[in-house]
């Protein structure tokens, strides 16, 4: 009889997610307008913190690679854009970012804590100063403008479905043993290593698949921007935002980077149409706030409220 | 002969706003353990506050240095005092503390910035001073330039002695070392800290205004110098500020070089180096 019993416990996140996933999937036919952009600027940053908390979270390495791999996928759309039907478009994209990946990631995971957020910072430096030369000097332009007329229907479907692809994707590696092994080396690496897990390839290639679908984001977001340069495509807060919004939600849960980036983008948007001058200056304070304040983010607010109103039914009875 | 002497002199010019610029990081990073990505919101203050003093007030932009670095001084010993102590205290281990005051200094790098563009605006600010030029050897360059090296060069040294052969000094490089043994030997650990994150950002503000007298500046500035401060640092060696005045040069020079080639690539260069270095020489030159 236990065998067949399920636990609550297991099944109503998963099951929560996909309510959400199908009512997004519905929104369209029943606020059109202007909600549709709103909601998928909000998609964008849920599929950026993620993909960036799926390598990140577990494993403790801080990348701020993020902004290199969504410019990658806008430069793709903006060189490829033409002769690509949209959807090869994006799964090349993805993958263009995650051969950079594989190739930084090969050079550079071997290198501890602090050191490897400045190297991939440099990395989305770089890359800007790289597209700005090759452009320059190659397609003598300074930035480009994208002639792909796609309504914001299908851009709000794409990301809604990059969306359900990274949900389905995070879930089965945390299911997995590799799940398990990239928490293992977050927690203690040599020991890791001593276990038998070959840590340099697991992060590699994690590193490499989180990259898809930051690129594949980029990809589709070229189409929005309309025009690009390498400016606008390697902004670094592009990077920061991210790990910015995954601390906000809180990184222990898969679910509290969804959190984060869904309130604070969404927040974000808000300030920023009602304080186009001083809307970083409010972000600046509500982060440095809930980086003093709330080191476990939204989702360790959410538990300690719930702990507390457990022991307020124990107490009374 | 003399292209070789230009790029070397080149180099040097650059190079001592690249040492100072990776002292201040240096004495943050490597000392108070603070991944101060704000660093270069420090340079573009020093260097907007010192275009204000020259255009608006007319003070000569070497004088400069009497308000912008006391100035940055009091924000970053403040700052320390206030947010960094605090996530020191809160977090559970040093590697959290790294990342906590890392995300922390992405916050500040915004605040600074809007600040600085609600007051400055968006525009590139220069002006015009000492461009009298100067023949070195055949090499031309302008005063402002080699004046310029001048104050990076002797604003290194008195640091170097100050940390090498004060009292301060050794509290410094003793909290460098392990700042919680440190405390226990009967330094004021937070008073240390706290100094040294001033410090930095003074030594940055002073880079800021020197950058100011030969090139122009901007509210968006900071984030190119944060990374070249960042790649001094590593290459330097963690902590060690002969090893960042060093690096600091070393850059120039390599900055210079390429220069000369094609402008536009220095910055990829110095990635380069930065890559090769972390894999060969991930300690730096000079570190232990």
């Amino acid at each position: 009889m236990m065998a067949v019993r399920i636990d609550p416990r297991k099944v109503w996140l998963p099951g929560l997610s996909l309510v959400i996933l199908l009512l997004l999937a519905v929104l369209p036919y029943l606020r059109p307008g202007y909600t549709i952009v709103l909601v998928y600027t909000i998609l964008m940053y849920v599929v950026l913190t993620m993909s960036w908390a799926l390598f990140s979270g577990p494993t403790g390495y801080i990348s701020l690679a993020p902004a290199a791999f969504f410019g990658v996928g806008i430069y793709t759309s903006a060189m490829l854009g033409k002769a690509l039907p949209l959807p090869v478009l994006v799964c090349v994209g993805g993958l263009i970012s995650a051969c950079l990946a594989l190739l930084v990631g090969a050079l550079t995971l071997r290198l501890k804590g602090i050191y490897f957020a400045f190297f991939t910072f440099g990395l989305v430096e770089l890359m800007k100063n790289f597209v700005l030369w090759y452009e320059v000097k190659f397609s003598g332009v300074r930035g480009r403008f994208l002639v792909i007329r796609i309504d914001n229907i299908t851009i709000y479907y794409i990301l809604l479905a990059i969306l359900a692809a990274l949900l389905l994707t995070t879930y089965v590696i945390r299911r997995s043993k590799y799940g398990l092994a990239l928490q293992s080396i977050g927690q203690d690496e040599e020991a890791a290593a001593h276990t038998g897990i070959n840590v340099t390839l697991l992060k590699v290639v994690i590193f490499a698949v989180s990259a898809i679908f930051i690129g594949a984001a980029g990809a589709i977001w070229a189409i929005r921007l309309t025009y690009i340069d390498p400016y606008i495509a390697f902004d670094a807060l592009n990077s920061f935002m991210p790990v910015l919004m995954a601390i906000f939600g809180g990184i222990g849960q898969i679910y509290g980077p969804i959190l984060g980036a869904a309130v604070f983008s969404y927040l974000r948007e808000i300030l920023i149409t009602r304080f186009p001058y001083h809307y970083m200056l409010l972000i600046g304070t509500i982060l440095l706030v809930a980086i003093l304040f709330l080191p476990d983010g939204l989702v360790g607010l959410v538990q300690k409220w719930h702990q507390r109103a457990l022991r307020g039914q124990h107490a009374n009875t | 002969m003399v292209t070789i002497l230009n790029v070397v002199i080149a180099g040097l010019l650059l190079g001592g706003l690249y040492a100072l610029i990776a002292m201040g990081l240096s004495m943050q990073y490597g000392v108070a353990r603070v991944a101060n990505f704000s660093h270069g919101e420090f340079i573009m203050l020093g260097g907007m506050i010192t275009w204000t003093l020259r255009t608006v007030f007319g003070v000569n932009p070497l004088l400069g240095l009497a308000v912008c670095g006391p100035l940055a001084f009091v924000i970053g010993y403040l700052l320390h005092r206030t947010l960094f102590k605090r996530l020191s205290a809160t977090s559970a281990s040093p590697g959290i503390f790294e990342s906590r005051s890392m995300l922390a200094s992405f916050s500040l790098m915004f605040i600074i910035q809007n600040i600085a563009s609600i007051g400055w605006g968006p525009e590139i600010r220069g002006y015009s001073y000492l461009h009298t030029p100067v023949d070195l050897a055949g090499a031309v360059f302008g005063a402002n330039r080699l004046v310029t090296l001048g104050f990076a060069l002797a604003i290194g040294l008195g640091f170097y002695l100050f940390v090498a052969r004060t009292r301060m000094g050794k509290a410094i490089r003793a909290a460098a070392q392990d700042a919680s043994t440190a405390g226990l030997m009967g330094v004021n650990i937070n008073l240390v800290l706290a100094l040294c994150f001033g410090f930095g950002a003074a030594l940055a503000a002073v880079a800021g205004m020197l950058i100011s007298m030969c090139y122009p500046v901007r509210v968006v500035m900071g984030q190119e110098y944060t990374i070249i401060a960042l790649i001094v640092v590593v290459l330097g060696g963690l902590g060690s500020i002969p090893g960042s005045f060093v690096g600091g040069f070393l850059l120039g020079l390599v900055g210079s070089v390429v220069t000369t080639v094609d402008p536009s690539l220095s910055l990829v260069a110095y990635y380069l180096i930065f890559v090769l270095l972390l894999l060969l020489r991930p300690k730096g030159i000079m570190g232990k």
